[in-house]
């Protein structure tokens, strides 16, 4: 299979990130420690550093967002591990998924370190006040959305993600580079799965441009609104939270995308892609901001279902969390 | 109710001689459970071959407050490098 080389240099930067982490942890800061001279020179913020109430707040709602993304993005893909076609795809999904549950728990780690607690975070989640990516209010319709997810969906996520790793707060950059590690084995084999399907039989063929058909756009619109109307992007960058805009990202995802679309043999669905000389960059159509902004307001085709289904597994859980801490109890009480 | 579920650090040795190192946190109702969680969380691709998990609230912390008076008695120390010395010339294995 042709290698993904968006995903290798993506990886760089990863490792770059790393590095730039611990250099500039090496550095001496002259003078004051203070909150404005650490962003300055591009060193971390840590957990108890006295830090600006908008900061903290801008932060715990990033990262939490971030962290219910992950838990809530497990049910589109868990819908097809029982139906995986083979052992060797179901071995994949299942670490798949499990890494997502995994990345939601280093973001929620790192979300409390500001101060919030995990039950405070549940709460937000279960009740839906605060939100999760709207890419997860999508239906899984076909096996073949389980490579179209892998490629487009993590691909965009990875590209939004690795900037995250050079984050000012020190407990989410760690987090991230941690997450962005583990999310290239999600971008690649998606982008292998895709592959597959690309080459087998017409049928097979047919259901991986239709779900290419249907994520892309989607896709596109988890870089969310565009700049003239991102209400949280200016101080973001100015805290070194965020390191480029959402049309930067978006741009660069289109271009990541467009070769590795053709090496898949696959159609990509905006008849006015088409290189642009003089940019430097593919011009696109922009996925439907209006369409976006009913699904984060609730009306998009699942979200009832993956709210209630949360909620659901969370209720029925309890029993064993009661049970687990009866028994901790038991125990502590017998060494009393 | 997951207020009441502890807090736990997570310390990993990555390869024999190695120290152990902070991974991340996790919540578990007792040790047991959060030696196997930490497993789970923060050595699914073999980063590890031991895991420490300590109770939160066990871990004393200086304060960041108290750093400049906690610390900075070390540095007018310099003489406790070895670069503070100066040797003759021609000194060797010193």
């Amino acid at each position: 299979m042709p290698g993904v080389a968006g995903a290798e240099r993506l990886l760089g930067e990863v490792e770059e990130a790393e590095a730039a982490l611990r250099e500039a942890a090496e550095r001496e800061l002259d003078g004051e420690a203070s909150f404005d001279a650490v962003i300055a020179a591009d060193q971390k913020i840590e957990p108890r550093d006295a830090m600006p109430d908008a900061y903290r707040a801008g932060l715990i709602r990033q990262i939490a967002q971030h962290a219910h993304s992950e838990i809530i993005g497990m049910q589109p893909e868990g819908n097809w591990i029982s139906r995986a076609p083979s052992l060797r795809r179901k071995a994949i999904l299942l670490a798949k998924v499990q890494d997502e549950a995994g990345h939601g728990l280093y973001l929620y780690a790192a979300a409390e370190t500001l101060g919030v607690s995990r039950q405070e975070l549940d709460t937000a989640l279960l009740t839906g006040k605060q939100k999760y990516s709207s890419i997860f209010n999508y239906p899984t319709l076909s096996w073949a959305d389980m490579g179209a997810i892998g490629w487009l969906v993590d691909g965009a996520a990875i590209v939004n993600q690795v900037p995250l790793c050079r984050c000012s707060y020190g407990p989410y950059a760690r987090a991230m580079i941690r997450v962005c590690k583990e999310e290239s084995f999600h971008q690649r084999q998606g982008y292998q799965s895709l592959y597959v399907l690309a080459q087998g039989t017409p049928a097979q063929r047919a259901m991986a441009q239709d779900a290419v058909d249907r994520w892309w756009y989607p896709s596109l619109a988890m870089f969310g609104p565009p700049d003239a109307d991102s209400t949280h992007s200016a101080q973001s960058m100015a805290w070194k939270v965020k390191r480029f805009s959402n049309d930067e990202l978006r741009q660069r995802f289109v271009d990541m995308c467009v070769p590795q679309a053709e090496i898949l043999g696959l159609t990509l669905p905006d008849p006015d892609l088409t290189w642009n000389e003089q940019r430097g960059h593919y011009d696109y159509t922009a996925p439907d901001f209006e369409e976006l902004m009913r699904v984060v307001k609730g009306d998009g085709p699942c979200n009832r279902q993956r709210m209630a289904h949360r909620n659901r597994a969370h209720e029925e859980g309890a029993w064993v969390r009661e049970a687990a801490a009866a028994y901790a109890e038991k125990n502590r009480k017998a060494v009393a | 109710m997951t207020s009441d579920v502890p807090l736990w650090e997570v310390f990993v040795r990555a390869r024999r001689g190695l120290a152990h190192t902070h991974a991340g946190s996790l919540h578990a109702p007792d040790a047991d459970m959060a030696l196997r969680h930490a497993r789970d969380l923060y050595t699914r691709r073999q980063e590890g071959v031991s895991i420490w998990v300590v109770p939160a609230t066990e871990i004393t912390a200086s304060s960041p407050d108290e750093k400049d008076s906690f610390f900075d008695p070390a540095a007018d120390k310099i003489y406790r490098h070895p670069t503070f010395y100066e040797l003759p010339e021609g000194v060797a294995h010193l």
